[in-house]
Order: structure tokens, then sequence, then C-alpha cells
């Protein structure tokens, strides 16, 4: 494929970005979620 | 496959869970799609393949700024002041931020195979460029200091005069000379020139970063919940600590 680093370095980045993203936010939910009792998670 | 959609974890439910395998499936498709099964472009050859994330994640981003404006009047209308319109809000541009950082990445590695260069001070990347800083700026303001109702409040004026900024970010390509294409789908004439499978994995790839977008959200938005929780504590038991040495 002509431009393959370009194209699949587009398609690591977007899915990378999202990993990361999701990664950073279930950590922090994690560490949150240890501070705070059931009763005020209203989803559960 | 159902143990992992009952485990327990912080933020998680049953729905978001489904929600992720779905997205998970959509965005596989359109990777695969994307990069295999589609045809190259007449014009601009095997290059159009960045298309395929970069329309769909500053679709999403546009999807993000207008949700957080929404709930952003929420906040600001409605009687009650519910802390989750501020929440929402607050997770929907953090997530429109991301979205809004890869549409200007592969937007800048598609500019280097189409035009040469990774970067032109055109019209619709200046804007765009702008737009994104903007929200930096919205999410900057929510990190001040300051009561919850005060951070609500300043940061919904805020969303509500940025999200003015779409509308010139989307038409600047018409109101402007550009080097950046014209809307490709959603133009005004509603003749959309592209091959039926590049459509559909276009589409596929709207599905999929839209459930992505409110996997995401929902998960920030219960994280902030969480932290909120946290520091109320934390000052409640700071205001006590205070009483108590006053009472001594």
């Amino acid at each position: 494929m002509k431009d393959a680093g370009f194209i699949f370095g587009s398609y690591a980045a977007t899915l990378g970005s999202i990993l990361v993203f999701a990664w950073v936010t279930l950590r922090r939910a994690k560490k949150s979620s240890s501070q705070v009792s059931d009763s005020d998670k209203t989803w559960l | 496959m159902s143990r992992l959609i009952n485990s327990k974890s912080a933020t998680g439910t049953q729905a978001t869970r489904v929600l992720g395998l779905l997205a998970i499936v959509v965005m596989l498709w359109v990777v695969v799609s994307g990069l295999v099964f589609t045809p190259q472009d007449v014009v601009q050859g095997e290059s159009v393949r960045i298309m395929y994330v970069h329309v769909p994640s500053a679709w999403i981003a546009y999807l993000a700024f207008i949700l957080t404006a929404v709930a952003s009047a929420s906040w600001l209308i409605g009687k009650k002041h519910s802390m989750g319109f501020d929440r929402f809000a607050g997770a929907s541009a953090e997530v429109g931020v991301m979205f809004m950082a890869i549409t200007l990445l592969t937007g800048s590695l598609w500019g280097r195979l189409t035009w040469g260069e990774f970067w032109q001070w055109d019209p619709r990347l200046t804007t765009t460029a702008f737009l994104f800083v903007t929200y930096l700026g919205y999410l900057a303001v929510r990190r001040l200091d300051g009561s919850a109702e005060q951070r609500a409040r300043r940061s919904a004026i805020m969303a509500l005069l940025a999200v003015l900024e779409i509308p010139l970010v989307h038409f600047s390509v018409v109101i402007w000379r550009s080097l950046h294409q014209g809307a490709t789908v959603l133009n005004p004439s509603g003749d959309v020139k592209l091959d039926d499978l590049m459509l559909f994995t276009l589409f596929s790839g709207v599905v999929g970063f839209t459930l992505v977008f409110f996997w995401l959200v929902l998960h920030r938005q219960r994280t902030m919940l969480l932290v909120d929780v946290v520091n109320s504590r934390g000052l409640d038991a700071a205001i006590a600590d205070r009483r108590a040495e006053a009472g001594n």
C-alpha cells in the first residue's frame, strides 16, 4: 500500500488516543471509587 | 462473554459493558473495512482511507461540544441547577477535545499526503485549531478555584459562547477560499459522490465513534460524581475540624 506509514499512523493515533483516554478514565474511576461507599454510586 | 458483561467495576454497569462491546465490534469493522475492503479513491488514491477516522472524529467532536452547550444551558435554565448537567457538560467537553485532537492529527497526516504539508494556515484548519484551543480553555476554566456552583456557572457561560464557533468551522470552506475540500456528505445539494462501501464504512465510523463517545462520557461523568463526593466530604471534615478548634 502506498503511503502506508501515514495511513496506519492515522489509525494508530486514533485508536491509541481512545485507548489511553479510556485507560486513564477507568484508573481515575477505580481510585475515586475506593473512597466512596456504594450508596453514593447512583448508577448501581 | 456473559462473565465480562456481568463483572463489577467502579463506574461500569451492564449497560456500559454492552455499549463498550458494541463499540469494539463496530470499530474493528471500521478499521478492517477502511484499511482493506474499501477501494482507492480516483483522485486521492490510498490516502482516502484516512477519511474513515478523520471525518467521524470531527463530527463527534462537534456533537460533543453541542451536547456540552445543551447540558450547560439545562444547568443555567433549570430551577434545581442539577450538578448532573454540569458533570455531563464537563465529561462531554473532555471527550470532545480528545476527538478534536484526533481530527487535527489525522488531518495533518492526510494533508501531508494531499498537499505536501502537515499544516497550512487555511481557514478550515485555522478555525478548527481555534475551536480546539477554545475548549482547552473551557477545561482550564473548569479547574479554577471556587465552589461547584461557581465552576458550573462560569463553564456553562463559556460553553454557550464557545459552541458558536462550530458553524464558523463548518462553513469556513464556503465563506473563504480554502485548500480543504468542501463537505462530501453534508453538502447543501445532497449529492453524495461516494462508492457505497466507502459511504457505509464512513457511517460505520460515525456509529462506532458515537458509541465510544457515550461509553467514555458515562464513565467520565460518574468519575466526576465520585470526585465531587470525595471533595465535599473533605470540605465537611475541614469545617467540622475548624468548629471543633473554635469550640476549644
